[in-house]
């Protein structure tokens, strides 16, 4: 992709035109990954003459149609709806980013993945047979090919710009895949777990976020998803040996926001035969 | 034209844009009266309430965060409060006081990004405030910079903007040092003015006028302007604590648009409005002298009953905000402890404040072990979707010589108003599936 030119006159007009379309799209999620995107207060406008932002419906009416070159996807397929409509934005674009834990790993919604979906209707709706809804929350990648993916709940604004910028100049994004505990080094936060028995899902947790929540006295709780490769079965252990958690809050503790990712959902499914988030009789 | 030879006009808007969330909006007009209007609801459920079940009395201000990434404050306020009172757990003034400078600043990005980015651009005529960009850069971008100093008030006490990482029941897991909130004086006291010039322009916007006449509920506090504490009051004699919530509004099932609707029990209709019209026009007197004179200056009076104009109190409130977080920021010395010790025992507990959009109230059922054995929340956008609907009803009656085209953004306009949050929403309400052409 080339950049656009940045002089003005007859050149820079037909470079205008050929700016490269962003669209954005929503599926099952909460809105704060694509808000992260308004959240470039600094860089918003810029990025405006950069792209052309074709659609994206919580910032503007305006429509533009298809194909895009450049759509952020956020959220998790949930309905019979979304299974269509991803198939369709897949179609009309040329480079598919997910954006955050929903998108990449079912969200938070995805804990009904262990669970009967039709109990939990029952639960919130007066009327649970009007709804339409799957009974389970995917990421995107289960139903199109996704070119690349961004982890968080939510995403940063660092690595969305990283992402973007890496688009408009036609390379990959790069991102390290080493684990929260990494960032706490390089940061010099005091290890939470090992000097405050706290515990923490750094060290199997992909890096992105700086290592905030260490930097705030509490234990990481996984927000960006599992790293490469990560031993999860073994730090569970380790919760338990050592830090005492009970068995039960081992499987909370994985089936949070990313509880659809693989290394998770296995980690817990192993630890808790009966598939109840908090054990039986939770 | 229809069978009786009156003429059938229908207008729809498929996804409307500049709301959080997803839905859409359905009007239906036989000649000149409006048989229908709805304010769908096509947001996927994601069942919050029942997944809570079973999980730790700790998890809530993160898991309810997550119904909304624009107010995710409030959730954690709302819950975390709920919660300390199912434990009997009281917090300090400074946790309190830290709790509402964090607040602020969900107040001040989600105000100013509701002004500046979703519902200004009506006002103007452009399609988006990027369109407005174009002719207007220095507009767009001083709402930016207002934003970004709300974010970065999150950011200091919350650890982030969106779904901050510091709040947990009894408090904060750190307090932020001295000098870390310290480092948010220069930039609020720059958003001051800026505050201050919003309200005076979206004071000077030209506003179709409609007064609507439903009760008005909100937060009231015997100091304060509501934020995270006070009872809520209505301007039709309400006067309760959080407990009695539910005594007095039930969430009734409504056929025509297959949605749970908060009403006030024992009224004719029920419907009532939350938000920043009813928090302003019950507690002009709580706000600060600075914000009163702006919002005289901007020409509203004590209350407001123009939907339209709640563009002009959102800005007043951001004002308030900007110098409440401020004279907060100034007081600041770290607390001895950033948080109350909490034991879990069996106990239910009720709690609710002001989400920027109105009301937030969160009601939580513990099992001896502090594991959940019921939750219930109901939010803003619920309780004022009955008022949306039949203000809509009335707007688009007074305006049927209107063309479609006109009408639609019209009401679109009327919908934006409220800010409904149909993100919050929808963990509840029934999604219409229905979708007229
Ligand atoms: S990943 Fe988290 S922040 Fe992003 S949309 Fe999903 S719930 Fe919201
Ligand atoms: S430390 Fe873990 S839970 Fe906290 S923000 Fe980072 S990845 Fe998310």
């Amino acid at each position: 992709m080339k950049r656009p030119a940045d002089a003005s006159g007859p050149v820079a007009r037909a470079a205008q035109r050929r700016r490269p379309r962003l669209a954005v799209w929503k599926f099952s999620s909460c809105d704060g990954c694509q808000l992260t995107l308004l959240d470039c207060e600094d860089e918003l406008l810029a990025l405006a003459d950069r792209l052309e932002v074709a659609y994206f419906l919580e910032a503007s009416r305006a429509v533009v149609e298809g194909p895009y070159d450049l759509s952020l996807v956020e959220g998790s397929i949930t309905t019979p709806d979304e299974l269509e409509r991803i198939q369709e934005v897949r179609r009309q674009s040329r480079t598919v980013i997910a954006i955050g834990a929903c998108a990449t790993a079912g969200g938070i919604q995805s804990l009904r993945n262990v669970l009967d979906v039709d109990e939990l209707a029952r639960t919130v709706y007066a009327e649970p047979s009007y709804l339409d809804v799957l009974a389970t929350a995917t990421p995107i990648a289960e139903h199109v090919k996704v070119d690349f993916e961004l982890r968080g709940c939510p995403i940063t604004k660092e690595q969305l710009l990283e992402a973007i910028g890496a688009f408009l100049h036609g390379r990959r994004p790069a991102f390290g895949t080493v684990s929260v505990c990494q960032e706490c080094k390089r940061r010099g936060t005091v290890c939470v777990m090992v000097s405050g028995g706290v515990p923490c899902l750094g060290p199997v947790t992909q890096a992105g976020c700086g290592a905030l929540c260490p930097a705030y006295g509490r234990g990481c709780y996984g927000c960006f998803g599992p790293a490469e490769s990560p031993n999860v079965a073994s730090l569970m252990r380790w919760w338990q040996d050592e830090l005492g958690v009970e068995p039960a809050a081992t499987v909370r503790a994985l089936r949070t926001f990313n509880a659809a990712a693989p290394a998770f959902a296995d980690a817990a499914a192993a630890a808790d035969e009966s598939g109840r988030p908090g054990g039986e009789g939770a | 034209m229809t069978d009786d030879g009156r003429e059938l006009r229908r207008l729809s808007v498929g996804a409307l844009a500049r709301v959080e969330g997803e839905g859409a909006m359905r009007v239906r007009v036989r000649g000149t009266t409006v048989e229908e209007v709805g304010l769908d609801i096509y947001e996927p459920p994601r069942f919050f309430e029942a997944l809570l079940r079973g999980r730790a009395f700790t998890e809530p201000p993160d898991i309810t965060a997550r119904i909304c990434g624009i107010c995710p404050v409030a959730y954690q306020t709302s819950s975390v409060q709920a919660i300390e009172d199912a434990l009997g757990v009281t917090v300090t003034d400074d946790v309190r006081e830290l709790r509402r400078l964090l607040y602020c600043g969900e107040w001040i990005q989600s105000h100013a990004l509701h002004i500046y980015l979703l519902h200004a651009p009506d006002f103007l005529g452009a399609e988006s405030a990027l369109e407005l960009a174009r002719s207007a850069p220095e507009v767009v971008q001083r709402g930016l910079a207002l934003k970004k100093v709300g974010n970065d008030v999150m950011a200091v006490v919350g650890g982030r903007a969106v779904h901050p990482v510091n709040v947990r029941v009894g408090g904060f897991y750190r307090a932020p040092s001295r000098s870390e909130v310290a480092a948010l004086e220069g930039p609020l006291t720059r958003a001051l003015e800026v505050a201050e010039e919003t309200v005076r322009w979206v004071g000077g916007f030209t506003f179709p006028s409609f007064e609507h006449d439903h009760e008005y509920v909100a937060l009231r506090h015997e100091r304060d302007y509501p934020m995270e504490r006070g009872r809520m009051v209505s301007d039709r004699g309400l006067d309760l604590g959080p407990h009695e919530f539910e005594d007095v509004v039930e969430e009734r099932h409504v056929e025509h648009s297959n949605a749970l609707h908060a009403v006030i029990r024992g009224r004719e209709d029920g419907a009532y409005l939350t938000g920043p019209l009813a928090r302003y026009s019950l507690n002009f007197d709580r706000l600060s002298p600075r914000a009163r004179q702006a919002a005289r200056d901007a020409g509203l009076g004590e209350r407001c009953r123009n939907p339209f104009q709640s563009i002009v109190v959102r800005a007043v409130e951001t004002l308030y905000a900007v110098e409440e977080a401020l004279a907060i920021v100034r007081r600041y010395r770290p607390p001895a402890s950033p948080g109350s010790e909490v034991v879990p025992r069996a106990g239910r507990g009720c709690g609710w404040s002001e989400a920027p959009r109105g009301l937030l109230y969160h009601r939580y059922s513990l099992a001896a072990d502090g594991s959940i054995l019921e939750a219930v929340i109901t939010p803003p956008t619920s309780q004022n979707q009955r008022a949306i609907e039949s203000d809509l009803a009335r707007f688009v009656e007074a305006r049927l010589d209107l063309d479609d085209q006109a009408l639609t953004w019209q009401c679109e306009q009327a919908i934006r108003n409220y800010d409904p949050c149909i993100s919050c929403a929808t963990h509840f309400l029934t999604a219409d599936v229905q979708r007229l052409p």
